[in-house]
């Protein structure tokens, strides 16, 4: 077991491209780290480069203690479950598990035991004999868990282990992958690009873009306090509502200093009311109900603000007059075509500086 | 992967295929077919009588102890190249999959040698390595080998190991390498993480993931070096010295076109005939298993 340290680490392609731009996390010993962000954020060649499989090019990887930059894949006591699994095709169950004890010339009594523990634990019992291609997908996703976790290695790195999986399994495996991690208290980093997984699973929750940490945090943190735009609109589904603050209809209602600088106002989905009223210190808007969405227990109002000519032809960076998503509970919901008034708690608001790259409170 | 196309008229499949069918029964069926026939008559030195004698040609074959020489000399030519072939066009794939600067270049050059015609590989090398012409020899005679392929049996084989190997090299090394680009790196970047240090990785995960590709080349290294060396074979010794370098495929063409023995000849292209069946069966039967994992 052991923490992990990311300081300042870069990474620049021979042809310049900066795919990280220096990075800061710290993971905890024990601690379930998810790097999450759209792809191309460079999450994997973080993750990679953390494993050694990608060279760094600036800062220090830490792992327990040790600074591994130069140091070998397998001297990293590091242990990764690939997106497409990566078993060896041409080895059964149990010697995929055995392989990389067998390399690191352990007594193969002692092998047999670990592998036979694992595969109980994952449910693997009875297929050790078979092939990948005899597997399901389901299964070969266990096998790439239990080739990890018979190494007892220091720290788990998984890429996007979930992805080739149906949306049941996925769901499935996530609860047992986080299970199992909390089970051997063994330090994770997860990569993904579902927020849903990276809420689920964090214990710190990285969100990255465009190759830089946007903020990192106790997911639930985040998802009340997002420090940009970007991941206020990243972390959570459907994603928050964010408007410009322009148009002298919302600039009207804000009040405080915090307000007199803030570009852009976020409001998610389900801290809309539908109402007459304002509450104080809040917002309300005027929307047309242009499409319902009935999903069972919740429903989604998508409405459009109405817009003065003026505000259309926005200056640089600021936001479009969109669409407005509202989340109400049940399956009520107003007509299609319906004018209807939303409002916020001002509790509920969310204020950015101009650029989005900033939060404000009020 | 079953893909059908339809035809509009019923003819026009017929006709697309009927040029290759054409010449598959000109050039292939027809000989074998009169090979066949000519193996059961027995002709006189001057062609003036010939009599059907059943299978008089083949007993008469497998009494002479010169056709298992030839056999023998054969599969040890065949097990020669087709090894030495195969692990040098390995060595060669496996330094030409990394990343290098050039690597085009490189590849590009290393295909060349497959476009040459076996006698010109024949007359290439017997340029480099003739005892008296050569430029080679002068060097190995200055290394104090009693270099002499003229009159040295083994060296002439060498030779010939060394001409036709060197000509499939390119062949095995274009499998080879599109064989190490379709293993997922992940999967070796995994063995990397096991613990796998690159020689453990190439034998434990490259290698038995190649062996498909293996067993292919295999099989037409050999059905190549059966019948494809015909020609590297008449230009660098002529099946000489003595008999020391004439394979199946070449004592058919002297026994037939130079000593007259048409009948025997016959026989033994026939038998020839029944070997590469039986290599393309087993090489059909085992791809089609995709033979390992």
């Amino acid at each position: 077991m052991a923490n992990v340290t990311l300081r300042n680490v870069r990474k620049t392609y021979p042809g310049g491209f900066e795919a990280i731009k220096g990075v800061d996390v710290d993971v905890g010993d024990g601690q379930f780290c998810v790097l999450v962000g759209p792809s191309g954020c460079g999450k994997s060649t973080l993750l990679r480069m953390v494993a050694g499989l990608e060279t760094v090019t600036g800062g220090e990887i830490d792992i327990g203690g040790r600074v591994v930059n130069g140091i070998e894949p397998a001297d990293r006591d590091i242990a990764m479950v690939f997106q497409n699994y990566a078993l060896y095709p041409h080895m059964s169950v149990y010697n995929n598990m055995a392989y990389g004890l067998r390399n690191r010339g352990m007594a193969e009594a002692e092998i047999k035991t670990r592998v036979e523990e694992a595969a109980r634990v994952l449910e693997l019992s009875a297929m050790l004999d078979r092939k990948p291609r005899q597997l399901s997908g389901g299964q070969r996703q266990r096998v790439a868990m239990g080739r990890a976790i018979v190494r007892q290695p220091k720290v788990f790195l998984f890429d996007e282990p979930l992805s080739n999986l149906d949306a049941k399994l996925r769901i499935a495996m996530r609860v047992e992958i986080r299970r199992l991690q909390r089970r051997l208290n063994t330090t994770s980093i997860y990569v993904t690009h579902d927020q849903l997984e990276a809420m689920t699973l964090a214990d710190i929750l990285v969100v990255m873009n465009g190759g830089q940490v946007e903020q990192v945090g106790n997911p639930l943190a985040i998802y009340e306090k997002p420090a940009t735009t970007f991941v206020a609109s990243f972390i959570g589904a459907p994603p928050m509502n964010l408007m410009s603050t322009r148009p002298e209809e919302i600039r009207s209602q804000l009040a405080g200093s915090a307000a007199a600088d803030a570009g852009v106002l976020g409001i998610r989905p389900e801290d809309f009311v539908i109402t007459d009223q304002t509450p104080d210190g809040g917002v309300a808007l005027p929307l047309t109900v242009e499409a319902i969405e009935r999903v069972g227990a919740e429903t989604f109002v998508y409405g459009s603000r109405e817009q003065e000519e003026k505000h259309v032809a926005a200056t640089p960076g600021e936001l479009p007059p969109g669409e407005i998503i509202v989340r109400i509970p049940g399956t009520e919901a107003p007509a299609i075509g319906a004018r209807i008034r939303v409002a916020a708690r001002p509790a509920k608001l969310h204020l950015f500086s101009g650029d989005g790259r900033k939060r404000l409170e009020a | 992967m079953q893909k059908q196309a339809i035809f509009q008229s019923k003819l026009l499949p017929y006709a697309l295929v009927a040029p290759q069918l054409a010449i598959v029964l000109v050039f292939f069926y027809w000989p074998a077919l009169q090979a066949m026939i000519q193996s059961f008559l027995l002709q006189d030195a001057f062609g003036l009588s010939t009599s059907f004698v059943w299978f008089e040609n083949y007993i008469d074959l497998f009494k002479e102890p010169a056709y298992f020489e030839a056999i023998l000399r054969t599969f040890f030519f065949s097990f020669a190249i087709a090894v030495s072939s195969l692990s040098f066009a390995l060595l060669l794939a496996v330094m030409a999959d990394k990343p290098l600067r050039g690597s085009m270049l490189y590849r590009t050059l290393l295909i060349w040698p497959y476009a040459v015609a076996p006698p010109v590989v024949g007359v290439l090398w017997i340029f480099m390595l003739h005892p008296s012409l050569g430029v080679l020899s002068r060097y190995l005679r200055a290394l104090g080998v009693d270099w002499n392929p003229l009159l040295d049996g083994d060296q002439a084989a060498a030779l010939i190991i060394l001409a036709a190997a060197w000509k499939q090299i390119s062949y095995n090394f274009l499998f080879f390498l599109a064989g190490l680009q379709s293993i997922p790196k992940s999967v070796l970047e995994a063995a990397a993480i096991d613990g796998a240090r690159p020689m453990r990785r190439f034998w434990t995960v490259t290698f038995p993931l190649l062996s498909p590709t293996i067993f292919f080349l295999l099989v037409v290294n050999i059905v190549y070096a059966f019948f494809d060396t015909f020609g590297i074979i008449d230009t660098m010794t002529r099946g000489g010295p003595g008999k020391s370098t004439e394979t199946l495929v070449y004592k058919v063409y002297t026994d037939g076109l130079l000593g007259g023995n048409l009948g025997s000849s016959a026989a033994q292209s026939v038998i020839l005939m029944i070997m590469v069946i039986v290599l393309t069966g087993i090489q059909f039967r085992f791809v089609e298993r995709k033979v390992t994992y």
